[in-house]
C-alpha cells in the first residue's frame, strides 16, 4: 500500500506492506535511526514517538495507521540547530548512560512538560512509569525533566508558575542546584 | 524479530463503511483500533487475520458524553481519554480507579476502551468496572443496532457475542442517585494485569443499600460479577461487616486458576479482600455525594485539563 507520513514537518511517500509496523518504518525505509527498536512487546518505550499530539510506543502501530498523521521522532525534538531544553537537561544532569532509552524518554517528557510546565518529581515519575531505563539511571532522568521545567521547557513556565516555587527559577546553578546545576530531587 | 504475517488492511471512513468492510472480508477480518492487544497477538501468531479493518478514523465513536441520566463512552475513546474526563470522574470514580492502573501513560494514549473489552482478556480490568455498573453495550449491525448488558458481552476467554459483522459503538451506564464506586487491584508490579481486583458499585438509601454491583476480574468469577454477594448486600445495612460477608461470598464463588501470578488461595484472598476494601471505598464516595445541595466535589481527575472528554 501507498501511505504518506508527515515527519518532523516533512512529508515522505512510501510503498510498505501493510504489516510494517512504525518503528520499522522510521528506522529502516526513512533511516530516522533516532527511535530505538528496544523490547518489541509494548513495555520498555525505546520506541516512543509522538503520533500526532500524543507519544505511542511505535513497535504497536502500523505505519499503515501513521497514514496522513503527523510523526515526531527525537530528531525532531530541536530546532534550527539549537537543542530543546528537554535535551539541554539530559545533557546538563547526565539524564543518559548508554542512550539507548533517552530518545523514548525526551519525547515523552517533552509532551508532559507541554501540558505540564512545572512537573513534581512524582508527576515525572508517572509520566515515564512506561518506559525503561536498563542502566537504572532513573534518578538522573528525573533530575533532567525537573532541570528542562525549571529553564522554560514548559510552553507556559514563566508566566504561569513564575520565580515563587523554586526561587531562582532560571540560573542553572543557583538554588538548590547539586552537581552541574542539577535540581536536587525533594525525598 | 516479531512481526506479523501478511495482512490486508484497510481504512474505514465511516460506521457504515466499517460495516460494510467487514461483511466484504468476512470472519478472517479484525477490526483494528488502538491494536494495543492485537498486534501483539499478531507478531506471536497467536491472532492471524487475512484482513484489518482500521477504525482509527471514526471520530465519531470518540466520545463521553452526559444525555438521558446515562454516561456515554464511545467504543473508540483512548484510555487516556477516560481517565482525564472529568465528566465520568464525577459519576464513576471507579472508571478513573481502573484506568489508572490499567499498562502505563504511553499505552493508555492509543489503546482502547471498546478495544480492550472486545479483547475479552479474563484478566481485563474494564470489564469488571462495565460489569459492576451494570453497563450497557450498544453493538452496530449491518441492519440496525443492539444494546446487550455488560454481563452478557463476554461468551468466553477472549470471546464476546460481537459478530463478525458486528461492531461495538458505545457503552452505556445509567446514572443513579446515591451512587459511589471503587476499584481495588493488586499486580505483581505497576501497569501489569492483575493477580485479582474488585470493582464495586452501591446505592445507598440512607444508611441501607438500595443496590450494589460487584465486579471481579482475573479470578474466574462468571460474567465478571459476583451475584450472590451483590444479592446479599441488597436491602441491608452499609456497614463493615457487611461488607465483610459480601468479599467473602464473593471468594466462595469465584473459581481462580493457579498460574504464574499466583496460587488459587491467594487469588481467592484477593477476591475477598478487594471486594471488601471497594465497597468500603464506595460507601465513603456515597455518602459525600450525598452531602446537602450536591456541593461535594468530586475526585481531583487528573493532572491534563483540556483534554477532549
Amino acid at each position: 500500500m501507498k501511505l504518506t507520513v508527515h515527519v518532523n514537518g516533512a512529508s515522505y511517500t512510501r510503498e510498505v506492506e501493510p504489516r510494517l509496523l512504525l518503528i520499522h518504518f522510521l528506522r529502516d525505509e526513512l533511516r530516522l535511526t533516532g527511535s530505538h527498536w528496544g523490547c518489541d512487546t509494548s513495555n520498555c518505550g525505546a520506541c516512543v514517538v509522538w503520533l500526532d499530539e500524543t507519544p505511542v510506543k511505535s513497535c504497536t502501530v502500523l505505519a499503515a495507521m501513521a497514514d496522513g498523521h503527523r510523526v515526531r521522532t527525537v530528531e525532531g525534538l530541536g530546532s534550527g540547530g539549537e537543542l530543546d531544553p528537554v535535551q539541554q537537561g539530559f545533557a546538563q544532569c547526565h539524564g543518559l548512560q548508554c542512550g539507548f532509552c533517552t530518545p523514548g524518554m525526551m519525547l515523552t517528557a517533552r509532551w508532559l512538560l507541554d501540558r505540564n510546565p512545572d512537573p513534581s518529581p512524582a508527576e515525572i515519575r508517572e509520566a515515564l512509569s512506561g518506559q525503561i531505563c536498563r542502566c537504572t539511571g532513573y534518578e538522573n532522568i528525573v533530575r533532567s525533566v525537573l532541570w528542562a521545567g525549571r529553564h522554560g521547557a514548559g510552553k507556559h513556565a514563566a508566566s504561569k508558575h513564575g520565580a515563587s516555587k523554586h526561587g531562582a527559577a532560571g540560573h542553572p546553578a543557583a538554588g538548590a542546584a547539586g552537581h552541574d546545576g542539577a535540581p536536587e530531587i525533594p525525598a | 524479530m516479531q512481526v506479523p504475517a501478511h495482512v490486508e488492511y484497510e481504512k474505514a471512513t465511516s460506521v457504515e463503511h466499517a460495516l460494510s468492510l467487514l461483511v466484504r472480508y468476512g470472519p478472517e477480518a479484525r477490526v483494528l483500533a488502538g491494536g494495543h492487544s492485537l498486534i501483539p497477538m499478531m507478531k506471536l501468531r497467536l491472532a492471524q487475520p487475512e484482513t484489518l479493518i482500521d477504525v482509527n478514523g471514526l471520530s465519531q465513536l470518540s466520545f463521553i458524553t452526559e444525555a438521558n441520566g446515562e454516561l456515554r463512552i464511545g467504543a473508540l475513546t483512548r484510555h487516556a481519554q477516560l481517565l482525564d474526563s472529568p465528566t465520568a470522574g464525577r459519576h464513576f470514580a471507579i472508571l478513573h480507579d481502573a484506568e489508572r492502573v490499567i499498562a502505563d501513560p504511553i499505552v493508555r494514549n492509543w489503546g482502547t476502551v471498546g478495544g480492550s473489552l472486545c479483547q475479552a482478556d479474563p484478566s481485563e480490568d474494564l470489564s469488571a468496572a462495565f460489569a459492576a455498573l451494570k453497563a450497557s453495550m450498544v453493538i452496530r449491525t449491518p441492519d440496525g443496532s443492539r444494546t446487550v448488558p455488560a454481563r452478557d458481552f463476554h461468551t468466553g476467554p477472549y470471546e464476546t457475542v460481537v459478530a463478525p459483522a458486528e461492531l461495538l459503538t458505545e457503552i452505556r451506564i445509567a446514572i443513579r442517585p446515591g451512587g459511589g464506586s471503587a476499584y481495588a487491584k493488586v499486580a505483581r508490579r505497576v501497569g501489569d494485569w492483575p493477580v485479582g481486583a474488585a470493582g464495586v458499585a452501591i446505592w445507598l438509601d440512607g444508611g441501607t443499600i438500595a443496590d450494589a454491583g460487584i465486579g471481579l476480574t482475573a479470578v474466574g468469577a462468571e460474567h465478571f460479577a459476583a451475584a450472590e454477594a451483590e444479592e446479599f448486600l441488597r436491602g441491608r445495612p452499609a456497614t463493615e461487616a457487611s461488607f465483610a460477608r459480601a468479599g467473602q461470598i464473593a471468594a466462595e464463588h469465584c473459581r481462580p486458576s493457579s498460574d504464574q501470578r499466583g496460587p488459587a488461595d491467594y487469588k481467592r484472598h484477593l477476591a475477598s479482600e478487594l471486594t471488601t476494601r471497594a465497597l468500603r471505598l464506595a460507601m465513603r464516595r456515597a455518602q459525600r455525594q450525598d452531602t446537602p445541595a450536591g456541593t461535594a466535589p468530586g475526585r481531583p481527575t487528573g493532572t491534563a485539563p483540556g483534554r477532549p472528554t
